[in-house]
């Protein structure tokens, strides 16, 4: 008969679960130090800043260990396939927007995934609040203060509600944002395993986009997976991806009259696979679970489309659908890649989609006149950066669309604004695109 | 590890949709041997076997099937000097069995592809899937990011057009394989164990604008809305090029699908593809292809239909008249192709007269 394990044993497991809690090991005495550090190796959950507690201990024995395996203090994340680029942590910002002050269980729950990254939160102006955020992470914090002091007064931009990530977008100096809404918890993919919807998001941007032909086994990258017969071998090398879409379980992405017609309905189905939206095809972006390339796209994430019966709930809005069309219609002029699919993330429930229903019909009508506006617009060769080509749309939604409805025009100004806004805070102007 | 099903675990669905409305067309030049295993799915179902090569050799059909069997030989009588158009040696002549089938549906297989089994080890029947891809709207105009929105637990996003909403009708739905992928010869030498075992449990339309590869391994389509679209070339025996039937079939169907507003969906079903052909034959077969295809892309890319083409075969005419006009350049088998697309739709309205409501072919 085997020997169940001693209780120590499996305290010592209990700790590798828990790392991302710890943040002092020095109470630990010697062989139990060593014990967990062999343990947390074998697990593979050796990160840069567990490998920083066990150094902090001073102890030899760890030294020693650390030298005879040549851990290097600098570790790249492990990414699934060698066909990514390699890039570093220090790349990443993960922006939240807080519409909710307590940010407690939503941090807690994501913090095996965010304790690696910086964080940058920015506070809804409208909460009156203070936020509540549990300790151990690398992070700024922006309040109202904080934008009137960087905005000032005198742009027609409101950050409030769904749009205050955009400053966070706005003032983060990293290449690769991933942002998701704060009532969104990690998903689980079809064998059971949480999604770490970072490490996907980040494989997205850093794997090539397909935009030009589409390939039926979709993403190409992935195990298993390659060009069909018939793809053109010109054509393999792919662009540049600079949005990645994810999508969502539980309470999907419905608009109100949807979720109101189908109350109990709930997404369970996991569709494994990230594919590249073709090159003029429009697809509705949401905000929800999404991320992209700062230094290429930047600008063109905009929170500048605001419905005059704006809410605190996603069926009220359709600020990121307008965003997401102008980022589209920006990267197929630029040459750059879109990818939609995975990661899912699990949506809570929340708030009342027949409520909803009463303020959401003033966008489904305006989509109306959007969708045919964007599938015309064309955008002059001449405007090789973000910003220029947000500009340009900027001018064509005065011209088309400002007589149709004063959002439109009131839009148009946002965005021209936002361009503004972008080249004095922004830091540096994107790239050009590929 | 994908596997596939084993004949006794293949449930026959309670309702056989479309039964009198639907033939499934099959090439072959070897055996029919794997329709044993999709009895359960088949066996309602009228099939046109196209029989491949030598047309001396017997192909035995399982009992039970109600089939009919054109080898060489029919199809020389049937259609007498524009059986040119048909491939010989080449499962590209599987195009003659949508010629000469009266009903509404098709559904083609290849003779190597058998039942998958989904995640949850249930036998997949290909045939009903791709009859309610088939029967359910397409949506080319705008893309739903939770996939098809008609699927069960599935719906249009937020932020989707209302008035696109209704979709338009679906002429094609293409399915995909486990196992054996369809790669081209050059992929196959890199990769000769590479195996697809991931289920993607979607079904999506593509977007309109938009080319893709289709393969004729597992594929339906609506033969009233595109039947005349789907011709698959000259290939084969006596011709410079083989393994693009499918492929040159599906860009003219894409474009035409396009200007008729209708769609064309992929995904969801899977079929078990078990036999990897010889890499070495078919890089011999394709090597033209693989440089062809970098000018017809672009070709099918910018072709353009004029408003006045309403139907598919006034389409079709006028894309064989650009294919001379504009692919001849590259290689004078394009003026030969472009003269077989005219012979085919000439032998299709032969074999089609309109107004006529004609019974199955008989068996041999």
């Amino acid at each position: 008969m085997r020997t169940p394990p001693c209780l120590l044993s499996l305290t010592l497991d209990s700790a590798v679960l828990n790392l991302s809690n710890i943040t002092d090991l020095s109470p630990l005495p010697d062989h139990i130090l060593i014990e967990l550090f062999l343990r947390t190796l074998r697990a593979g959950k050796l990160t840069e800043r567990v490998l920083k507690l066990f150094i902090a201990t001073g102890k030899d024995e760890v030294f020693s260990l650390i030298q005879a395996l040549n851990i290097q203090v600098t570790v790249n994340p492990v990414l699934p396939t060698s066909k990514c680029l390699p890039i570093k942590d220090d790349e990443i910002d993960i922006v939240i927007g807080a519409l909710n002050f307590d940010l407690t269980s939503f941090m807690n729950v994501w913090r095996p995934i965010f304790s690696r990254f910086h964080l940058t939160i920015v506070k809804d102006p409208d909460l009156k609040e203070e936020l509540k955020i549990p300790e151990g992470f690398n992070l700024d914090v922006y309040k109202e203060p904080d934008i009137d002091r960087v905005v000032g007064t005198s742009t027609s931009i409101i950050f409030s509600g769904y749009a205050c990530r955009y400053f966070g977008y706005l003032v983060s100096r990293k290449k690769y944002i991933i942002s998701m809404d704060d009532d969104c918890l990690p998903a689980k993919d079809n064998k059971g395993f949480l999604v770490d919807a970072v490490a996907q998001h980040i494989t997205n941007l850093t794997t090539p986009a397909t935009p030009f032909f589409f390939n039926t086994l979709y993403d190409h990258f992935t195990e298993g997976a390659d060009f069909v017969r018939g793809y053109p071998f010109s054509l393999r090398n792919g662009v540049t991806c600079a949005l990645s879409c994810g999508l969502w379980h539980n309470l999907a992405d419905f608009d109100a009259p949807t979720q109101a017609l189908k109350p109990e309905e709930r997404n369970s189905l996991y569709v494994d696979a990230v594919l590249t939206v073709p090159a003029r095809t429009l697809m509705p972006i949401s905000g929800i679970n999404i991320a992209f390339n700062r230094d290429l796209v930047g600008p063109a994430l905009l929170p500048c489309f605001r419905l005059a019966t704006e809410g605190k709930f996603r069926w009220e809005t359709m600020e990121d659908i307008w965003s997401g069309m102008c980022v589209k219609v920006i990267c197929d002029h630029l040459g750059l890649g879109v990818k939609t699919g995975l990661p899912y993330v699990w949506r809570n429930d929340r708030g009342d989609a027949i409520a909803s229903l009463r303020k959401e019909w003033e966008g489904v009508k305006m989509m109306e006149e959007a969708v045919p506006f964007f599938q015309s617009v064309r955008l002059p060769q001449e405007a090789t950066t973000a910003e220029d080509c947000v500009i340009e749309v900027a001018n064509a939604v005065k011209e088309k669309l400002g007589s149709k409805d004063p959002v439109f025009a009131h839009t148009a100004k946002a965005m021209l604004d936002w361009v503004k806004l972008w080249k004095s805070v922004g830091g540096s102007s994107s790239s050009p695109g590929a | 590890m994908a596997e596939p099903a084993t004949a006794t675990q293949a449930a026959a669905p309670a309702v056989a949709l479309l039964k009198d409305e639907l033939d499934i067309v099959i090439p072959t030049i070897r055996n029919l041997d794997f329709l044993e295993m999709w009895r359960p799915f088949f066996q309602p179902y009228h099939l046109i076997i196209v029989q491949d090569g030598d047309p001396s050799k017997t192909i035995k059909v399982p009992e039970g099937f109600d089939y009919e069997l054109y080898n060489r030989n029919d199809i020389n009588r049937i259609l007498g000097p524009k059986a040119s158009c048909i491939s010989f040696k080449d499962s590209a002549c599987r195009c003659f069995g949508y010629m000469v089938s009266k009903k509404k549906y098709i559904f083609t297989i290849d003779d190597d592809c058998f039942v998958a089994k989904d995640p949850s080890g249930k036998a997949i029947n290909a045939l009903e899937q791709h009859i309610k891809n088939l029967l359910s709207p397409s949506t080319p105009f705008f893309f739903n990011t939770l996939y098809d929105p008609y699927r069960e637990g599935a719906d249009f996003v937020r932020g989707y057009p209302f008035s696109l909403r209704e979709g338009v009708p679906t002429a094609v739905s293409h399915g995909l394989w486990l196992n054996i992928p369809d790669y081209d010869a050059p992929t196959q030498l890199v990769k000769p164990l590479e195996r697809n075992t991931r289920y993607v449990d979607a079904v999506l339309t593509i977007p309109k604008g938009t080319l893709f590869p289709m393969c004729g391994m597992n594929l339906a389509f609506n033969r009233q809305l595109i039947g005349q679209a789907m011709y698959f070339g000259l290939m084969g025996d006596g011709q410079p090029i083989g393994r693009y039937d499918d492929m040159w079939a599906g860009w003219c169907t894409k474009v035409i699908c396009d200007h008729l507003g209708l769609g064309v969906k992929t995904g969801l079903p899977y079929i078990y593809h078990s036999k990897a052909s010889n890499p070495f034959v078919n890089l011999r077969k394709e090597y033209k292809g693989i440089y062809w295809q970098e000018e017809i892309i672009p070709f099918f890319q910018q072709a353009a239909l004029p408003k006045d083409c309403t139907t598919v075969q006034k389409c079709y005419i006028e894309l064989a008249k650009q294919v001379k006009e504009k692919l001849s350049k590259v290689d004078p088998y394009f003026d030969k192709l472009a003269d077989a697309m005219v012979t085919w739709i000439e032998a299709w309205d032969e074999l089609n007269p309109t107004g006529a409501a004609v019974p199955n072919g008989k068996a041999k």
